[in-house]
């Protein structure tokens, strides 16, 4: 009765082989996925080879990989958010509209727009709490709401589907420099989204795995009855993750809203699905409780490269939808695969 | 922050109060509307005691033990923890008072690693939540193999580990966090004879090291291994008291099956089969 050896006697939790270990990051599928995506458009596309593209890949994989981190952290919490990709459209829209209708400086549309996107985070955390209902259900309700306020509120405002020119309000300039600039070296063109994608991502991985909030979202994502009784504020650690989905789609919104000068109501919507798929393909389970900010943001370069890649290489871009779905699939089951080896004993 | 955890083995008391009484209960009981679930409950949780609660399906051994964790309130009778009359209005409470509830669902997240399930919730962080993750592993991996539990790599998933280690981790942990008592929902329930073993020798340590434990089972055999008293319930009420040294195994099975039951469908059976 007195011997300290509980388990470790039998000999069969002994040592984790080291590929066990490396196959224990969540991100490695995705890792792995990137370099034969890369090696694969390198071989058949010589146009992905020139550096001026490599500009425009990135610049791709910026704007999708600013949402799927955030996505990415939420779903990690056990939680979806379908509403997204309008989110973004509809941040963009009411600091232009609000900037333009009211003759204000157009930074007073920008800092009203950042509530009006932290609200609408808010909101599909609270809605959650109070309905019990799947988020799935509750931001497709959002979803819907944002999309149909985009297209008729815009209507009502500027007569028409394309949000009013905002290139003479004051304050264009400082706000145009802020969200929307970007600097060439050596032929390599770099938009400032590419610096937003890779701060979040440093960010929110240093939160995810070294802070104590990073802790809570796994438990509420992991086990949220369990992480409730041990104390863990797990409904205000769930509507803050929609309230950072909300203040990406707010940031990309303004630099969608200032690269073009001008929104379309219809944009955006879709692109939620995008967002998820990067996150999916990085690692992190639809269940919660489990996944990689990293490699949601490789989840991301791998659509980038592929979306221009498919063009590149000359081959029908009709068929990109299709590859996306195939490397979803494929994607998951490797990540499952992956799983049960490191979870072996 | 890890001066707020207290370890057992270094408490205040040390070994000069480890027959104090933290719990009493006095005939108490519990009514779900018009179904008596309990009633006329006497009951002493002492510290560096097993006492085990035993009885059959329905017995109302769940209800006992939802009372001294603060999920229930009792409708009858008092509870007295440490000689004051308490009702208790949440589990947080409960925890605050030293009483700590491992229910057989264990409070774990599967997937995540054992340091950070054993310090969730309590994580211990610097500036800006910084997890203090080389401090965290240490004091696990130490907390674990003083209560004899050797886990290799704390970076491995909980739901990796057998059931019987989960059952530890978890225990090991509401130790850590200062609990006086903890009371097991049918730890052993769902486990081999192995891994309840396991279990079994940490719930001597817990004791040893001067908690109460609250040991409810189906297993006549697991209680009487470990435990200084039993009760046994019958349809709500204490059938049998008894102090280890005033019964038997086979009392004790004898009882837990029913005794006079037993006889009858033994008759019953072979009426049935000439
Ligand atoms: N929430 C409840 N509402 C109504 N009756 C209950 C409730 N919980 C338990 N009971 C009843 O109380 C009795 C004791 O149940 P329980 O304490 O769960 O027994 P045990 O854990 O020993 O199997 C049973 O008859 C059960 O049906
Ligand atoms: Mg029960």
């Amino acid at each position: 009765m007195t011997t300290a050896t509980a388990d470790e006697g039998d000999g069969r939790v002994a040592a984790r082989p080291a590929y066990a270990r490396l196959l224990s990051f969540p991100a490695i599928g995705a890792l792995i996925g990137a370099i034969a995506v890369f090696v694969l458009f390198m071989a058949v596309a010589p146009p992905f080879r020139a550096i001026d593209n490599s500009g425009t890949i990135l610049y791709q994989a910026s704007t999708i990989g600013m949402m799927a981190v955030p996505v990415a952290l939420l779903m990690i919490g056990g939680e979806f958010d379908l509403s997204a990709g309008v989110a973004v459209t509809t941040a963009a829209l009411a600091a232009s509209m609000i900037a333009w209708q009211w003759s204000l400086n157009v930074w007073v549309g920008v800092l009203l727009s950042l509530v009006l996107a932290l609200g609408i985070g808010w909101f599909n955390g609270w809605l959650l709490q109070r309905t019990k209902l799947p988020s799935f259900l509750v931001t497709l309700g959002t979803f819907f709401i944002l999309q149909g306020c985009n297209l008729a509120v815009t209507k009502l405002v500027a007569g028409g589907v394309t949000s009013p020119r905002i290139t003479d309000i004051d304050g264009y300039d400082s706000a145009a420099a802020v969200f929307a600039s970007d600097i060439s070296i050596g032929g390599l063109h770099l938009e400032i989204t590419l610096l937003f994608w890779l701060v979040l991502t440093v960010v929110a991985a240093v939160a995810l795995t070294r802070l104590r909030i990073g802790n809570w979202i796994l438990a509420s994502g992991g086990d949220e009855a369990s992480a409730r009784a041990v104390g863990v504020p797990a409904a205000r650690t769930k509507t803050g993750l929609f309230m950072f989905v909300g203040f990406c789609a707010w940031l990309l919104g303004m630099h969608t809203l200032f690269n073009f000068d001008a929104v379309q109501t219809n944009m955006g919507i879709g692109n939620e699905f995008i967002y998820i798929i990067a996150a999916v393909v990085g690692g992190c389970l639809l269940t919660g409780g489990y996944g990689s900010v990293a490699g949601a943001s490789l989840g991301a370069l791998i659509y980038g490269m592929t979306n221009l890649g498919i063009t590149y290489a000359g081959w029908n871009p009709d068929w990109l939808k299709t590859f996306l779905g195939v490397m979803l699939v494929g994607a998951t089951l490797i990540n499952t695969f992956v799983r049960r080896q490191a979870a072996k004993r | 922050m890890s001066t707020a955890a207290r370890r057992p083995t270094d408490g205040p008391d040390g070994g000069t109060s480890v027959t104090e009484t933290v719990i009493r209960l006095e005939d108490v009981g519990k009514s779900y509307g018009n179904v008596r679930a309990l009633h006329g409950i006497n009951l002493d949780v002492r510290q560096g005691e097993v006492t085990c609660v035993l009885g059959d399906n329905g017995a109302g051994k769940s209800t006992l033990i939802k009372i001294m964790a603060g999920l229930h309130d009792y409708t009858e009778g008092r509870m007295l923890v440490h000689g004051q009359v308490t009702h208790f209005g949440s589990p947080r409470q409960a925890l605050d008072a030293g009483i700590a509830t491992v229910y057989q669902d264990l409070a774990l997240a599967p997937l995540m690693s054992v340091w950070r399930n054993f310090f969730l919730g309590k994580e211990l962080h610097g500036p800006l939540g910084m997890l203090r993750v080389a401090q965290m592993k240490q004091i696990a991996d130490s907390e674990l193999r003083k209560m004899g539990i050797v886990i290799p790599d704390l970076d491995r998933p909980v739901g990796a580990l057998s059931g019987g280690q989960r059952q530890c981790v978890a225990i090991a942990r509401a130790i850590y966090f200062g609990a006086k008592v903890i009371i097991l929902d049918e730890p052993t329930a769902a486990l081999g004879v192995k891994q309840s073993g396991v279990v079994l020798k940490y719930i001597v340590k817990a004791r040893d090291a001067g908690l109460g434990v609250v040991f409810i089972t189906h297993n006549p055999h697991h209680a009487f291994l470990v435990g200084n008293r039993f009760v046994v319930l019958k349809l709500g009420e204490v059938s049998l008291e008894a102090k280890r040294d005033h019964i038997t195994l086979e009392q004790l099975t004898g009882e837990m099956a029913g005794g006079d039951e037993l006889t009858a469908l033994e008759h019953e059976l072979r009426d049935l089969h000439p």
